[in-house]
């Protein structure tokens, strides 16, 4: 690591005004500083800020202060019982050593897991903008292959942001001011372009304050699927983040998002439109699975991710309606 | 700068650098060698610790942002004329070979059998209800702590032994 000053903010203005690189659970951010890939001249800590560790009822919702655990995230009994796909989606991401210690705002703000960006040795625009990017004609079967640029094909790594996405929460950011706004987290990460460097739309002194949870889907079933190289603490190759809503054979919605294939949690709102008002069917879902997947891949590397996709997304909604085993499905219940 | 910390029921000031993980603290400043550096990257989980009684990596903490937090290691939690039933069970079931990662495995195993007690889910428990320490819980729950010597069948032997004893 290089030298850095250390500073404790002990409020939202606080951290906003020191010009620093914000830490929380530090479980990405130690590591890349460690690589010297990221080299703040000060650290704020903002863990000790009070008011940003609760989840709380907001409307028929919850609201998840930035600072929540992510452990805390998926034990919490409400999160449990209305937003399963949550609490599976976290469990599906790290070890509990990890998911102990990283947080709601940090697990959205990790960065990339693509080996040149951590290769200080190798060109990287997510780095260095302008610098280029080894991915392009390098080893690649981690990277993204739906909204890439030409300057960078790197994927979000993030599980809990993909459940967040199929479900539509929103992302509280407070600006250096203090003003706060909501935005959906779709909203929260930017298409690569030509500034790879930007991750998201947040600005010099915004932090995330809060993650908002919809009210819950009643009655939806929920899964979240991950294919990964081992059975637990790996990064996904793809996953699939599904709650559908049923009337008997029909589905009625169909709420989707998908992890590891882009720059951000991938959505496709074509793919909802084929499913909804149809009954299940292992013909619909091949359709709509080639309708998913129809672009090719930006990287020779990634062409297997597009049949991986396309079979998990089957497998997934074969799970959640009338098709398939659906143990490892959870219901939604209503709350009390 | 300094920092307090507890450390196995015992308070510290130590002075350091803002770069000090709270592994390095631990082993360098205040000679508590039991936890072990691995992969300095929170990949392995051979510097598992208990940061106010949940596991962590230590090499993922900065000694800075811990000011005031009780920390518990290896050498907390037993000691070789009183060892602690996961220990015991560790040393019945041979649940290593070179044991390089055990105090890691060791304080993981301490914590995760508290985490099925208090009734937490894992990614492959049943509609995220209350989980029992089955071998596929025990393997998807401890799979921060690598052993590339490969002896997880006799580690969760002995985690299981131990969850026995504690019954």
């Amino acid at each position: 690591m290089r030298p850095f000053d250390y500073f404790r903010a002990t409020a939202t203005g606080d951290a906003a005004m020191a010009s620093g690189q914000i830490i929380a659970g530090g479980t990405n951010l130690l590591d890349l500083m460690k690589i010297q890939v990221v080299n703040p001249e000060t650290l704020v800590d903002i863990t000790r800020i009070e008011g940003l560790s609760e989840i709380v009822c907001h409307g028929d919702g919850l609201r998840i202060g930035a600072l929540v655990t992510n452990t805390a995230l998926a034990h919490d009994t409400r999160v449990r019982a209305g937003w399963p796909l949550l609490s599976r989606a976290i469990l599906a991401g790290a070890s509990a050593q990890i998911r102990n210690k990283a947080t709601t705002g940090g697990n959205l703000l990790q960065r990339t897991r693509c080996p040149y960006f951590y290769d200080t040795s190798q060109p990287c625009n997510k780095r260095t903008p302008g610098e280029g990017c080894a991915a392009q004609g390098g080893s690649g079967r981690m990277l993204a292959i739906f909204g890439t640029s030409e300057h960078c094909l790197a994927a979000h790594p993030s599980d809990m942001a993909v459940a967040l996405t199929a479900l539509q929460a929103e992302v509280e950011i407070r600006a250096r001011k203090g003003d706060l706004r909501r935005i959906p987290i779709q909203q929260l990460y930017r298409e690569p372009g030509d500034r790879p460097d930007r991750d998201t739309v947040l600005e010099a002194g915004d932090i995330i304050t809060a993650v908002i949870l919809p009210a819950p889907l009643i009655g939806s079933r929920q899964v979240y699927r991950k294919v990964r190289d081992r059975a637990s603490y790996a990064f996904g190759l793809v996953s699939v983040a599904a709650a559908i809503e049923m009337e008997g054979d029909t589905i009625m919605r169909a709420h989707l998002s998908y992890g590891s294939v882009a720059p951000h949690p991938w959505t496709d709102d074509a793919v909802a439109e084929m499913l909804e008002g149809q009954a299940a069917s292992d013909a619909l879902f091949a359709n709509v699975a080639d309708a998913l997947i129809s672009e090719g891949a930006p990287h020779p590397d990634t062409e297997y991710k597009r049949t991986l996709l396309r079979r998990t997304f089957i497998a997934t909604l074969r799970q959640l309606t009338v098709l398939a085993d659906r143990s490892g499905t959870d219901i939604a219940r209503t709350q009390a | 700068m300094k920092t307090i910390l507890t450390v196995n029921g015992k308070q510290h000031e130590v002075g350091h650098d803002s770069r000090r993980t709270l592994l390095d603290t631990l082993r360098d400043d205040l000679g508590l060698q039991g936890t072990k550096k691995g992969c300095d990257h929170g990949q392995c989980g051979a510097c598992t610790v208990l940061l106010n009684g949940e596991r962590v990596n230590s090499c993922l903490c900065l000694t800075a942002m811990h000011e005031g937090d009780e920390i518990t290691t290896i050498e907390g939690i037993g000691s070789p004329e009183r060892l602690s039933a996961l220990q015991k069970a560790f040393v019945e079931k041979d649940g290593y070979q070179c044991g390089y990662c055990t105090p890691g495995q060791i304080m993981s195993a301490t914590a995760m059998l508290k985490e099925i007690s208090e009734g937490a889910p894992s990614y492959v428990s049943d509609d995220l209800g209350a989980p029992h320490l089955s071998d596929e819980e025990m393997a998807e729950r401890m799979s921060g702590n690598l052993c590339r010597c490969s002896a997880y069948p006799l580690i969760r032997e002995a985690i299981a032994m131990a969850a026995e004893v504690k019954k």
